[in-house]
């Protein structure tokens, strides 16, 4: 396991470059969903006002 | 030809209701990919003879290059398609592609750079390769920047698909650097004429990497295109019942 994680001496850069990776996949995800949401949102309140009290 | 199909798919209600039913089929897969990949790359392919177990990088490396230049030929022809036939969901795939190829060239260069470290001994060199790299970061900003700064939003979508049609340009300029000019960067090993050259057991999780880097972008494309259609469509009366669901 140790010599695993140790990457052969090149742990300092391969783990960086496999985190950074795993930050940019789950950003993707949520930002992408967040856009959606936010988008969503804006549609309902809009949809709520043409309807009207 | 009939086309009937297609108009149905350009509509909008109707492409943000296929959108939500497809984004599994693409993120299943997708992460199956990518966790075998990472398996096999990291744990059952072999140490480079060269670069030891530095090489490893390749199988984050490789797939967000991949990605950062595929994206943008999706951006561009979606672009295009939306300039000459003034189709909106063109449009809409193009500004959901922005942000989406812009991480991941972002990621390109910074794991590339690290890379760089070991092997050559510096993080960064002003060769053809990694210099027309960072200048397709600088297009996709460019992109989002000017369709950001325009209230209207045809004349958005219509001036950002010109930027984007014209950086084409960039895409065999970065493809090719590693041919027509001296570079420290090593030449393809997968996109070249003939046998890749690379072993099975170090191939394998790599063409994994690639293909469900591939199908994570067309699900994270899908999730994004739907906030656009909405915010294209605000008004349209179908969304009132379609959102509320």
């Amino acid at each position: 396991m140790n010599s695993f994680l140790a990457m052969g001496g090149y742990a300092a850069y391969v783990w960086p470059c496999f985190a950074l990776t795993a930050v940019v996949l789950a950003w993707n995800i949520l930002a992408a969903r967040r856009s959606h949401a936010a988008a969503r949102r804006v549609a309902l309140r809009r949809a709520a006002a043409r309807t009207g009290p | 030809m009939n086309w009937t199909w297609f108009h149905k798919l350009a509509s909008p209600p109707h492409a943000y209701r296929i959108a939500a039913r497809l984004i599994p089929w693409f993120a299943c897969p997708a992460g199956i990919l990518i966790a075998a990949g990472l398996y096999g790359g990291l744990v059952l392919a072999p140490a480079d003879y060269q670069q030891g177990d530095g090489f490893r990088i390749v199988y984050v490396h490789a797939p967000s290059a991949w990605l950062s230049m595929q994206v943008y030929a999706t951006m561009a022809a979606a672009a295009a398609v939306g300039l000459i036939w003034r189709i909106k969901l063109a449009h809409a795939v193009a500004a959901a592609s922005a942000p989406i190829g812009a991480s991941f060239t972002f990621l390109a260069l910074v794991t590339g750079a690290v890379w760089g470290k070991p092997m050559w001994g510096t993080w960064w060199v002003w060769d053809a390769r990694l210099t027309s790299e960072l200048i397709l970061l600088f297009l996709y900003a460019g992109v989002m920047a000017l369709r950001a700064s325009i209230e209207d939003r045809d004349r958005a979508d219509r001036a950002a698909a010109v930027l984007a049609i014209v950086g084409v340009v960039n895409l065999p300029i970065i493809h090719y650097s590693v041919y027509w000019w001296n570079t420290l960067h090593q030449p393809a090993t997968l996109t070249k004429l003939g046998k890749p050259s690379m072993a099975g057991d170090m191939l394998w999780p790599l063409l994994a990497m690639l293909l469900g880097f591939t199908l994570y972008y067309a699900a994270v494309l899908l999730v994004r295109l739907r906030g656009e259609i909405l915010r294209r469509e605000r008004d349209a009366a179908w969304l009132g019942t379609e959102v509320a669901r």
